[in-house]
């Protein structure tokens, strides 16, 4: 707490690469965390209003609403993969450059 | 220490007399024994990790020393409670689709954490969701609100979780009660108050592991006969007669001429368990935003080296936690076919023992040694769930007092490092010697609501304040105070006027009617039960079980209300048709942060918005002073 005086955050708020980083991540959370949100309460939604289509076997006894639970596990999944991937890849390079360059961004006063 | 520990397992194998319970007199020592195991190996970590812990930042976050993978494990501890071990199994098994379905939202909860709070938390904070609130925002008075609002959510889920202990292990190894909350309460004070965060992290562990295992051995044992193969094991689900049988009583006369096959096909549909979709909705929506504000939860990220690092043990939380539910689709129906609804209502009411007597069956049953061994086994793991889980809540409540409330407002951050720690430990005393008052005190009540009002609340006034402290510029102390009331009053407010308070008169109304109508009822019933038909005589058959099973709760119910009872707070039927009050209380959290921020200037929050902002996102200042700005990252950049 006693150095956060001492940078110019404002800098670092304004330098291109922040913004770019910030840009980038408001995407990517934005997009994920809605699509997520979406299908699953696809689940409960069609749990109750379409019974019949959930109640449709496909495999055996395995019906379309145990295919969909099933599903959401794997879009949790597969969500939590993409989002690690495009965040080591992309945000924390860029992140670290900000780091690194805090001091020369930042300024002493 | 030692010593009394042993005194404590002594007490509990005096054997007082019991009721009915999950194990014969016979075999007593097994559970016992798993039960020594599990205490001696959390013990010996925590005194590990007692000789780690000297400052207030090894207190409360083990120094930030955790590893991802650790932390991933510790989270699926702290989170896979007993009701989602034993509950969503035992749902699972009454209920088939309806159970699994309602696992699901424990696992997407995780999502909001991943994207939105995990990273940014250990950014900024230090020790407590009050750290991260503030940070731009008036310190002391919203240091003061976040800590009321942890005591709230974890009071909630604390007694939820002493209660529903103290029932589970008297019903698993018969000792009273009272016993059984004081040695839940008296083991996770042990391993809290000398390990701290560091052998809290280790239990967490620990009983992650054992639950994982024990949970895959039992799903090997079910499922292997059916070559592995998810269609083969559910034709074996459906055509079983016991899941059929079960799912005729549950539908009663709507099951009428229904063919056993059918029947049994309808236990993999929804619609058993969960029928009013709002409900539905707004449970999803306390869990999916609830988590990410659960105290106990947020504090492990500060436990971490990096926001990389607790980025990863988020991706480690969710692969243990989605594969664990899945898991429980497993355990639930083998419990459906091979224990049976019946017995395991016998047993418990809501399904909760429908795990450890699967164990105990596949085992070989009540009468086996392998058998008792297995149920044994699951039971202390059960046991160690609690605790852990316990032991979690309890840190983090003892954090808001010691870190936020002591240190940060009455002492204004001037205390000594020794008495930091000495403030900790204290306050885990008083919180750990409440929850046991408070287990007790609670005996015989309905306590199943409180983890979905700790939920609630959490989703309605913690969650809106801290990720609009974090990602919207005009958030201020005005609207965290606004959200923070809003939040937490509007969702307990909703709950005492719910369906889940007891409402005598209505409930005896509607005994009384079932009661007047039962002879008319009976007798229709038994004039189809000698029909020729046998489909009409066999549907006839179950809905007399399912007869019977009402009448006992209507003359129950007659006999415990009086005649013109009224709930808690007065009312005479529910206000509002909800039983989770995240349909409403979300929005409005929500809506008070934001009306509140609007109307509120606050000049601090406005200029620290950039360093709070900038700070979340790059981790600059999160780990110690500024790195050496010589090296060049300037190619790095141009390749993302």
């Amino acid at each position: 707490m006693s150095e956060r005086a001492h940078l110019n955050w404002e800098a670092i708020n304004a330098d291109p690469r922040f913004r770019r980083l910030h840009r980038r991540k408001t995407a990517v959370l934005a997009g994920l965390m809605g699509f997520s949100i979406l299908y699953y309460f696809l689940l409960p939604f069609g749990a109750a209003y379409f019974q019949s289509l959930f109640s449709l076997r496909i495999w055996g006894p395995v019906n379309l609403g145990l295919v969909f639970a099933l599903s959401e596990f794997l879009v949790a999944w597969g969500v939590a993969w993409y989002y690690a991937r495009r965040a080591s890849l992309e945000f924390d390079v860029l992140a670290r450059v900000l780091l690194q360059e805090a001091e020369r961004l930042g300024g002493r006063p | 220490m030692r010593a009394r520990w042993w005194g404590v397992l002594l007490a509990l194998a005096s054997g007082q007399a019991l009721a009915f319970n999950a194990v014969s007199e016979k075999w007593r020592w097994l559970t016992f024994i798993a039960f020594a195991a599990v205490i001696l190996l959390t013990m010996f970590v925590t005194w590990i990790a007692s000789r780690k812990v000297r400052t207030a930042a090894d207190f409360y976050t083990a120094g930030g020393g955790i590893s991802a993978l650790q932390n991933g494990w510790a989270i699926a501890g702290d989170y896979l409670s007993a009701a989602s071990f034993l509950g969503i199994a035992g749902l699972i098994s009454l209920y088939g689709y309806d159970g699994f379905m309602y696992s699901v939202g424990w696992l997407v909860a995780y999502i909001t954490v991943l994207l939105v709070i995990a990273e940014p938390c250990r950014n900024i904070g230090k020790f407590t969701l009050a750290d991260i609130l503030a940070y731009r925002n008036d310190p002391r008075i919203t240091r003061i609100v976040g800590a009321l609002s942890v005591i709230t959510v974890c009071t909630f889920y604390l007694t939820a979780q002493m209660v529903g202990g103290g029932v589970l292990v008297k019903t698993l190894i018969g000792i009273d009660y009272e016993v059984s909350v004081i040695t839940v309460g008296v083991l996770m004070l042990g391993y809290v108050l000398f390990g701290g965060m560091l052998a809290t992290t280790y239990v967490q562990i620990i009983k992650a592991v054992l639950l994982v295992a024990a949970s895959l051995v039992l799903v090997v044992f079910v499922w292997a006969p059916y070559g592995f193969s998810l269609p083969a094991f559910l034709s074996g689900v459906v055509g079983d007669p016991k899941v059929q049988a079960q799912v005729a009583a549950l539908l009663g006369a709507g099951g009428a001429g229904m063919t056993p096959a059918e029947l049994g096909q309808r236990f993999l549909e929804p619609g058993l368990y969960l029928r009013a979709p709002v409900d539905q909705i707004s449970l999803g929506m306390a869990l999916v935003f609830g988590t990410a504000g659960l105290p106990h939860i947020l504090m492990r990220f500060f436990t971490v080296p990096s926001a990389k690092a607790a980025r990863q043990s988020v991706i480690w939380a969710m692969a243990i936690i989605g594969g664990f539910y899945i898991l429980t689709l497993f355990l639930g129906m083998g419990a459906a076919i091979h224990v049976g609804a019946d017995k395991i209502r016998a047993v418990d009411a809501g399904g909760n023992m429908a795990a450890p007597l699967l164990a105990q069956f596949l085992g070989g049953g009540p009468d086996s040694l392998l058998g008792n061994f297995m149920l044994a086994f699951v039971a202390a793991v059960a046991f160690a769930t609690i605790v852990a889980v316990v032991a979690g809540l309890v840190l983090a409540s003892a954090s808001a007092i010691a870190h936020d409330l002591y240190v940060g407002v009455i002492k204004e951050g001037k205390v000594s490092p020794e008495d930091q720690v000495a403030a900790a430990r204290l306050s885990t005393v008083v919180v750990g010697a409440l929850a046991i008052v408070i287990g007790i005190a609670a005996k015989g009540q309905n306590v199943a609501h409180l983890v979905a009002l700790a939920f609630a609340v959490s989703a309605s006034a913690n969650f809106p304040c801290v990720l609009l402290t974090l990602y919207w510029r005009r958030c201020n102390t005005g609207g965290i105070v606004a959200g923070m009331v809003v939040g937490t009053l509007s969702a307990v407010i909703v709950v005492l006027v719910s369906p889940n308070m007891n409402y005598p008169k209505a409930a005896r109304a509607k005994a009384q009617v079932l009661v007047e109508g039962a002879a008319a009822k009976k007798a229709d019933i038994q004039r189809r039960l000698t029909d020729d038909d046998a489909i009409v005589a066999g549907s006839a058959g179950r809905e007399l079980v399912q007869f019977n099973r009402s009448m006992e709760k209507a003359r129950k119910d007659l006999a415990a209300y009086g005649r013109d009872g009224t709930s808690v707070v007065g009312l005479e039927e529910p206000l509002v048709n909800l039983r989770n009050p995240g349909l409403v209380s979300i929005p409005l959290g929500f809506l008070a942060v934001i009306i509140g921020s609007l109307l509120y200037r606050d000049p601090r929050a406005e200029a620290l918005w950039s360093e709070v902002y900038v700070r979340q996102n790059t981790g600059i200042l999160a780990n110690g002073p500024l790195p050496n700005p010589e090296e060049d990252f300037s190619e790095d950049v141009k390749n993302v």
